[in-house]
């Protein structure tokens, strides 16, 4: 699941990827036309919207492709880079950036394109540019804090206007799209071309217009993946079709004893169930936070197997299929519930005098494995703790 | 080029990039990187002194040109000289409005630049940081600051309509 950076692909090797996405990025603003100030002024004249048509289409492609991929569970939305609103510095900066725009007949990307095809006023504007930033570095603590006032941190212009994402790409849409038109109606006028558009030119652009919001209606009207992994849970057909597999808690004890490090002992109840009593060495993740980004590494992992316990049966084993939609990790049920696994090991009576050997083995094994199990997570929380004092020097 | 099928390839390589690293793309930020890594390099002693670069130092604990902006204006360096050199577009000119001179058009170009610069820090982004990718990706903050640099532009039209337009 996206972004690849930094769990799939190295930070290391994110750098040829910069390289060679750069290679497509100034590929296609040449070929767009961006290395000519000429057609980047004339989108504030009138005479050539280029520059608004490809900025639109880039920014919704964009824009749709991500709700895409993240209705199809391929990208975790949480996790990109949302820039951060500061409500004055970007009014102040965008004004003084307007103003190099039409007097310099640039931005910085375009001037970089155009520099490289020989242009000679772009190396002029790149040596501005280089000024500019120069100036802002050394003057910086005269604006500092009007550059940290109103942080608003990273909000999303949905989420400010309580919109759903797929509504505020439709807008967006319809605004670019009505953009267009208008625009290619005023470029026309000024440069006095009539243009008309035959039948099966008007017909590929009402196909092609048509495609952004076929997908914002998938987008809308389709369950999307979080929505579907749920569904087949709850579904009880599924869960029969489904075996799990199921551990005792005796062989539990017995294989925390010999190979804790080899088993991740999941309670997934709440919290506070959790804080109250849980097994020894167990960690807590909830049943609703199991398809979180940052439980992810115990599911997709094929070393250490999972064993999930909850008071109910049910919990247990819809963590459990959870777990398999997630990732390829051999994943357990506790049979009993922690009630009843600190009853058979902690709270445990001493049979009677009369009863059968193997009852008594059982006593035996049950009591010297509570002592061991508290033993272990002693142990273990103190190294724990010794590593994490080493890792804050 | 058809300039929505341009748009979509272009929006499909933002699309890459934030699939692949989280974040969009940049120009500017390749630019303050370079200036960062020249003052570092130029007057360790001020570079130490100034706020400015002591933030930018706690953020990027790497050396600033070993920065993805950095690889990647170098890749769009590369990625338009093979644009131009495919459509024979690769010629030294200045390119100007009809009618002014060229020393005029220089120092416009300058000026705009430094404008472009300082402007492109106070926002935290140019329309590739802040326009571009901050609308593909819904942020508040990017799409105001898209939307005031062209009003800015628009607005301030009319004043630099000789740089750009017959008289």
């Amino acid at each position: 699941m996206g972004p690849l950076v930094p769990e799939i692909i190295s930070n290391e090797f994110n750098l040829v990827i910069a390289f060679i996405i750069g290679i497509g990025f100034g590929f296609i603003l040449e070929q767009a036309g961006f290395s000519s100030t000429r057609k980047l002024a004339g989108l504030f004249y009138g005479y050539d919207f280029t520059v608004l048509k490809v900025f639109f289409t880039a920014g919704i492609t964009a824009l749709i492709g991500i709700l895409l991929l993240a209705h199809l569970g391929l990208l975790d939305i949480d996790l990109i880079y949302i820039n951060p609103t500061f409500l004055w510095s970007a009014l102040i900066g965008g004004v003084i950036m307007g103003a190099g725009f039409i007097i310099g007949g640039f931005c910085p990307g375009a001037s970089i394109c155009a520099a490289a095809i020989g242009k000679i006023d772009a190396f002029a504007f790149i040596f501005g540019s280089i000024l500019g930033i120069f100036i802002f570095a050394e003057s910086y603590p005269l604006f500092e804090e009007i550059y940290k006032m109103e942080n608003w941190d990273a909000v999303r212009i949905d989420q400010y206007f309580s919109i759903s994402p797929e509504l505020f790409a439709f807008l967006i849409t319809i605004i670019a799209i009505g953009a267009f038109i208008t625009t290619t109606q005023i470029e026309n006028r000024i440069n006095n071309k009539k243009v008309t558009f035959s039948r099966s030119q008007l017909i590929k652009y009402l196909v092609l217009g048509g495609i952004p919001f076929i997908i914002i209606a998938i987008l809308t009207y389709t369950p999307d993946r979080q929505e579907y992994i749920r569904h087949q849970i709850s579904d009880t057909q599924q869960q029969k079709k489904c075996i799990i597999k199921e551990i005792s808690s005796d062989k539990l004890a017995h294989e925390l004893i010999n190979n804790y490090y080899k088993i991740n002992l999941i309670d997934v109840r709440s919290q506070d169930a959790y804080k109250e009593y849980h097994l020894p060495l167990a960690i807590n993740i909830p049943l609703d936070d199991i398809t979180n980004h940052e439980w992810k590494a115990y599911f997709v992992q094929k070393y250490k197997i999972n064993v999930f316990y909850a008071d109910k049966d049910t919990i247990a084993r819809k963590a459990c299929l959870l777990a398999r939609f997630i990732g390829k990790s051999e994943n357990y049920v506790l049979k009993e519930s922690p009630g009843q696994f600190r009853n058979l090991f902690f709270n445990i009576e001493p049979p009677s005098n009369d009863a059968l050997k193997t009852e008594f083995n059982t006593y035996r094994f049950r009591v010297q494995s509570a002592r061991e199990l508290l033993y272990l997570e002693n142990a273990l929380k103190n190294s724990y703790n010794l590593l994490r004092k080493e890792n804050q020097k | 080029m058809n300039p929505y099928l341009a748009g979509f390839f272009l929006g499909l390589v933002l699309l890459t990039t934030i699939y692949i690293t989280g974040r969009g793309l940049g120009a500017s930020g390749a630019i303050k990187s370079v200036v960062v890594a020249s003052v570092k390099m130029a007057a360790p002693q001020h570079y130490e002194d100034s706020r400015f670069y002591e933030e930018y130092d706690k953020s990027h604990p790497e050396s600033p040109l070993r920065s993805w902006l950095v690889f990647e204006i170098l890749g769009v360096i590369l990625g338009a000289f093979l644009s131009g050199l495919i459509s024979d577009r690769i010629v030294l000119k200045l390119e100007k409005g009809p009618g002014i001179r060229n020393g005029i058009r220089i120092i416009a170009a300058i000026t705009g630049g430094l404008f472009f610069g300082f402007g492109a820090l106070f926002a935290r982004g140019c329309t590739s940081e802040a326009a571009l990718s901050g609308m593909a990706v819904m942020s508040f903050g990017g799409i105001l600051t898209m939307m005031v640099i062209f009003g800015s532009a628009y607005g301030l039209a009319y004043f630099a309509r000789r740089l750009w337009l017959k008289r």
